[in-house]
Parts: structure tokens; sequence; C-alpha cells
């Protein structure tokens, strides 16, 4: 059972040790996808063998319980999306003579680490350690958004950077601060950032040392996670990198930067009460909500309208880990597995309406449908998941988020949610039908996607239908999970 | 090791740390910058050094000398290296704010540093813990640093400044946060000036200069 928990990472470490040694090959490309799958496999198993537990490998350095499962089925499931679309990219890269095979070399290991340090986050004992992992996702992606070496990619790689190591700074004085806290309640020294030792010793920690690191951690974590005020970074390196890469960041990354808040923010409520956080959580996901909403509606560029909508969404995600009843975080962990997977299919199929026009301004882009029905399908199907209409997955997600805010009397929150929500809904609709429909004029040729791409696109539409009918047997985990993070309610 | 001689040593550090932070802010030349991080660095190492002999523990002193190793000798080579392709003797051509009214910040910074860290002082009064308010102090400076500088140099070392800042700070108020974080943290940020490092070359060949105001092609 606990060798199940070495899976996810050490999957993914032999095929970047592979890509390292044999360069970009396809069969490299293929055991990077196979170790996505294995990251999928693994929290499948966890989420079935977990059900309330938690295991523990015997060096205490890994754990799982219902929440890391589900974390893990996010991560495997868009990995596995990226990854497969990730041959297509490299392989037309390569026959265009953007990159060279250094490039796609380099391409091919650093895309199975920053799998791998995901992975490590969301299963880590300590909060330290699950700090390290989130640092090394800044550092193995950096080359990974400036991969195509132009200008905007590198002022692009250069923000990110800067921004996300700054704001992962404060969360690790935000850890250390934790541990100093902690330090008195009487635990032996090595394990006093486990996060079993502070949820048990969270009554004791000093409240007002926590609250000084709960504010560092709350706006570090938050840049990760792209929410105000440190969310300026976000739209232009999702906008630069290449399309698998920006369905990773902003399908899994933000969420799972958001998983470190909740983890901290379910010891941090032990200590001061649940008013605390939420303030916080409610100004920041306003915001980010209200920022997102206005950039979508002026947005020009398409990849840079998705990296708005995935603010949006982390927005929302804000607002319910802020309520933080049982039904609120189910609702969160639904939206963020939803999410992932429609914002991988747009960022797979953006790539491919980018590669066709060399280009990613909305203006230049029509009547993708009638062109490429497989490419406008998954386009149109990913934007209508996004869009939170029934009967896709994010429709029952945001309608749980709206219930819980209802039964704790935020009725002012959900109005103005709703408000920023339509908006984005107007901005979304209005880029997405200009791009989408019509019938092409003369000089708008039809266009297809490498295999592996059109072989991700059927795939991740078949992930998102199935998602609608999975909601039921995914209740029981996501109860689970919200359970482990004290939710009672 | 006597506990005066103990507190000497960890006043002095932490003073000598929080003075490399205002010097680097007065001096704008990317050199003097540069030995000055090193001096910061060791002065940052001497803490663990200082804890653990007072212990009689030797696992702080390794981690001070590895420290010691990192940050005041391996990263401003680095630094050091990645200066030099500079053009000769750059400074800070067109500083956001000028040297008296930086200083005058970095007088106010420190002020709210100490009123920050009152907390963390009443929550376990040691010579540590009260020697973080200068610890905390240099953390802020860097920020400040980070925010008034448009050289790509200078912000990288700005971070590495905001880093050294929270490693004092935890060395200061904790025995030193566990071994495997320690060592994952420094791991890390070695990565990270590196890949910046990277930025900083490749932005030099594409730009022909590292001034970050060249950086505006994207925006909403």
């Amino acid at each position: 059972m606990a060798a199940l928990l070495f899976i996810p990472i050490a999957a993914p470490l032999v095929a970047a040790g592979l890509a390292a040694i044999f360069g970009w090959r396809r069969w490299t490309a293929i055991v990077t996808a196979l170790s996505a799958l294995a990251i999928l496999a693994a929290g499948g198993a966890l989420a079935f063998f977990t059900d309330g537990e938690v295991v523990v490998d015997p060096h205490h350095l890994l754990r799982a319980d219902a929440l890391t499962s589900t974390m893990l089925l996010v991560i495997g499931a868009v990995a596995t999306l990226a990854c497969l679309a990730s041959i297509g990219y490299i392989d037309a890269e390569l026959a265009d003579d953007h990159t060279s095979p250094q490039g796609a070399r380099l391409y091919g290991v650093l895309l199975p680490l920053f799998l791998a340090a995901m992975s490590l986050s969301v299963m880590a004992m300590s909060i330290g350690v699950m700090w390290v992992g989130i640092e090394a996702t800044t550092v193995v992606t950096a080359f990974l958004v400036g991969h195509r070496r132009t200008r905007a990619a590198l002022e692009a790689t250069w923000k990110y950077v800067i921004i996300c190591s700054f704001g992962i700074a404060l969360a690790f004085l935000g850890t250390v601060l934790a541990y100093f806290a902690g330090t008195t309640t009487g635990e032996p020294g090595n394990h006093s950032l486990d996060i079993d030792v502070l949820l048990s010793g969270a009554a004791r920690l000093d409240p007002r040392v926590t609250s000084l690191a709960a504010a560092l951690l709350l706006l570090g974590y938050g840049a990760k996670a792209g929410l105000v005020p440190f969310h300026t970074w976000l739209a232009d390196a999702h906008s630069q990198a290449p399309a698998p890469v920006s369905a990773l960041m902003s399908g899994v990354l933000l969420s799972v930067a958001f998983y470190a808040l909740l983890r901290v923010k379910s010891i941090i409520d032990l200590t001061l009460g649940e008013g605390f956080m939420r303030v916080g959580l409610i100004v920041m996901g306003l915001l980010t909500l209200a920022v997102a909403a206005l950039l979508l509606v002026v947005q020009t560029d398409f990849k840079r309208m998705l990296a708005y909508s995935s603010m949006e969404n982390m927005g929302i995600v804000a607002i319910a880990a802020a309520i933080g009843t049982r039904l609120a975080v189910a609702a969160l962990l639904l939206h963020v597995l939803a999410h992932g997977v429609a914002k991988a299919l747009v960022f797979v199929s953006s790539g491919a309406i980018q590669g066709a026009h060399g280009s990613t301004a909305i203006a230049n882009v029509r009547a993708v449908l009638s062109r490429s029905p497989l490419v406008g399908s998954a386009f149109t199907l990913g934007l209508v998941v996004l869009l939170g209409l029934p009967p896709f997955a994010m429709f029952a997600s945001e309608w749980g988020v709206a219930r819980a805010l209802t039964a704790e009397n935020f009725g002012w929150l959900l109005g103005a949610m709703l408000v920023f929500v339509a908006i984005a809904f107007a901005g979304l609709v209005r880029a997405g039908s200009s791009m989408l429909l019509g019938a092409p004029q003369a000089g708008e040729a039809p266009f297809s996607a490498p295999r592996a791409i059109r072989a991700t696109l059927v795939l991740g539409i078949g992930l998102s239908i199935a998602l609608c009918f999975s909601i039921g047997p995914l209740t029981h985990l996501l109860d689970a999970a919200a359970t482990t993070l004290g939710a009672g309610r | 090791m006597s506990i005066e001689t103990y507190t000497g040593i960890i006043t002095f550090a932490a003073g000598s740390f929080l003075l490399a932070a205002v010097l680097i802010v007065w001096r704008r030349g990317l050199r003097a910058t540069i030995s000055l991080l090193a001096w910061q660095g060791v002065a940052l190492g001497a803490i663990p050094i200082a804890n653990g002999i007072h212990q009689g523990a030797w696992m702080p002193i390794a981690v001070g000398i590895v420290v010691i190793a990192l940050r005041g000798v391996l990263l401003p080579l680095l630094l050091a290296r990645a200066a030099r392709g500079e053009a000769h003797g750059a400074r800070e051509a067109t500083p956001l704010v000028n040297t008296t009214a930086a200083l005058l910040v970095t007088a106010a910074l420190t002020m709210i540093a100490y009123a920050a860290t009152r907390p963390l002082i009443e929550h376990s009064p040691s010579p540590g813990t009260r020697a973080a308010p200068a610890a905390f102090a240099a953390l802020l400076i860097a920020v400040f640093v980070m925010v008034s500088r448009r050289r790509a140099m200078s912000q990288a070392i700005g971070f590495l400044m905001l880093d050294n800042g929270i490693a004092a700070t935890a060395f200061l108020i904790t025995a030193g946060v566990p071994l495997i974080v320690e060592l994952g943290a420094s791991l890390d940020i070695l990565f990270a000036m590196i890949v910046l490092g990277v930025l900083t070359d490749r932005m030099r060949l594409s730009f022909g200069d590292t001034d970050l105001n060249q950086l505006r092609e994207l925006r909403d």
C-alpha cells in the first residue's frame, strides 16, 4: 500500500532520466505519457484504498488521504492529455526548425520533472517539503514557459520567475513562523512541520505568531495560485508557454498551489478560528474575479483570454474555500477537476489554432468550426464546460458553491460573484463565437492538427463528457476529502 | 561558550547582516553590491554556527558551513560571472528612487520591522528572537531593492537578499527548520538563481541590454 505512494514521484523521474539519456524520441515521449497515466492510476488506487484513512510511507516523508488522491487524479488526468499533446507539439517545432534537438531534449526532461514536483507537493508529509515541491515547479517550468525563446516569451519568463519566487519566498517565511509557533508545543523537532503533528497541536499554537504566518502563507501561495495582488505574471506566462505547458499550468499548477493554501488553512482555522482566513480569501477571491472578468471582456488575444478565465475560476475556488463547509469544499474540488480537463482541452486546441494562423489575435481567427471540425468542436466543448453550462461538471460545481454560499447566509457574496461570472460569460461567448462560427471566406483554408494532438482532443472530449456522468461516484471521494480538511458541516 | 559571548556573537552577526543590506541600498555599483552580498552570506552562516557551538550540536554547524559555502561564496561567484557581461562599471543608471530617499525608506522599514516582530519576541524571548528584527528589516529592505531597481541583475540580487533575510529569520527564531526542508530550500534557491542568470544572458543576447524597462511588450 505504502509503495503506491512512491509511484507518482518515481514514474515521472524515470521518464525524465530516460529523456536525459536518450534525448527526444517517440518512445521516451510515450514513456512520459505513461508516467502521467501512472499518476492517474495511483491516484485512483489511493482513492479506493484510503477511503477516509491516511496512508503514510515508512520513512514519514509522504502521506496520502482523500484530498491527496483527488489532487493526484487531477494531475494525472491533465498530465496525460498534456504529455500526449507534447508529442505533436515538439514534432511540429522540430519540423519547422523552431527548436533544436537540444531544446527538445530539455523539454522532454523538464516536463516529467514538473509532474514529479507537483506530485511531491500534494503528497508531502511536512508543509516544509510541500513548499520545496511548489518552489521546484517554478524552477522547472521557467524554461518550459520560455521554450520558444522569443522576446515576448523571455519577458513572460522573467516576470513569472521573479514574481512567483517572491511570492513563494513569503510562503517560506510563513512556514518558518508556523514552525516557530509550534516549537514550544513540545513535539520533536524533525516532525514539527508534519501536517498531522500541526493539526493535532494546532490549538496550542501561539495565535499572534500564527496570524502573521497565515497572512504570509495566504499572500505567498496566493501569488502562485494567480490570486490578486500578485497575479500579473499569470496571463503573460500562460499565453507565452507552449500549449501543452499552458494546459498543465492553467489546469493543474494553479490548483496545486491552491491545495497548499487549503492544507495550511485547515491548520490555521483550528488556531485562529474560521474568520481570519475567510476574510482574506473572500477579499482576494472577489478582487481576482473582478480583475479577471473585466480583462476578459476587453481581451483581443485568445490565449490571454484563456489565462484570465483560469484566474476567474481561481477566484471562485477561493470564495468556496473561504466558506469552507463540506458542501463548499467538495464543490471546489469538483470545480478544480472539471476546470483542469476543460482547460487542457481548450489550450491544446488553441495551440492547433495558433499553429494554423501563426497568431493568437482573436480578430485573425474565424470559422474554426467549419474549417477544422475536430479542433473547432474541442474548443467549443471546452468553452461550454468553462461557461458552466449544464450538463457538464462545472455546472454542478458552481451550483454547489452557490448552494453553500446560500446555506451560510452569504447572499451578498453570491450576488457579487454572479455579477462577475456573468461578465466573464459574456466576454467568453463573444470571443468564442467570433472565432468559431461563420462560413469560411476566400483565403481561409481548412486546417488540421498533428495526429498526437488530434488524439489528445478526442481523449479530452471523452473525459469531459465522462465527467458529467462520474459526479455521482466521485461524490464519496470529494466528501471524504472535504472532511479531511476539517469541514464538518 | 557563555551566554554573554553567545548573545554578543548573535547580535554582531545580525547587525552586520542588516548593515550589509543598508550598504547595498547606498552603493549602486554591481561589483560592490556583490561583495556586500558575500559578506551578508557569511554573517548569515555565522548564526547557525554560533547556535551549534552554544548548544553543543554538530548539525547546525554543518548547516552554517554549507550556508557560507553557498551564499557567501558560490552564489556571489555566479553573480560576479554574470556581471562581467554587463557594461563596464555598470550601475543602476536611472534608479526610480535617489540615494537619500532610499536611505530614509530603509530607516522607516527598519522601524516597521521592529514593530512587526514584537509578537515573536513576546512568544519566546531569547537572544535569537531579540535579534530577529534585524533580519526582518533586511528582508523588507530586500523587497524595496527588488521594486526600486530596473536592472535584471539588481532584481536577482534583491531576490537573493530577500532569501537571505528569510533564512536569517529562520536561524534566529528557531534552531533552524528541519534539515530536509533546509536542504530542499537551499537547492531550490540555487536553481532559481541559475535560472535567473541564464535568463539575464538570454536577455542580453536578444535586447542588447538588461534594462527591465525593455520588458513592456506584454500588457493589457
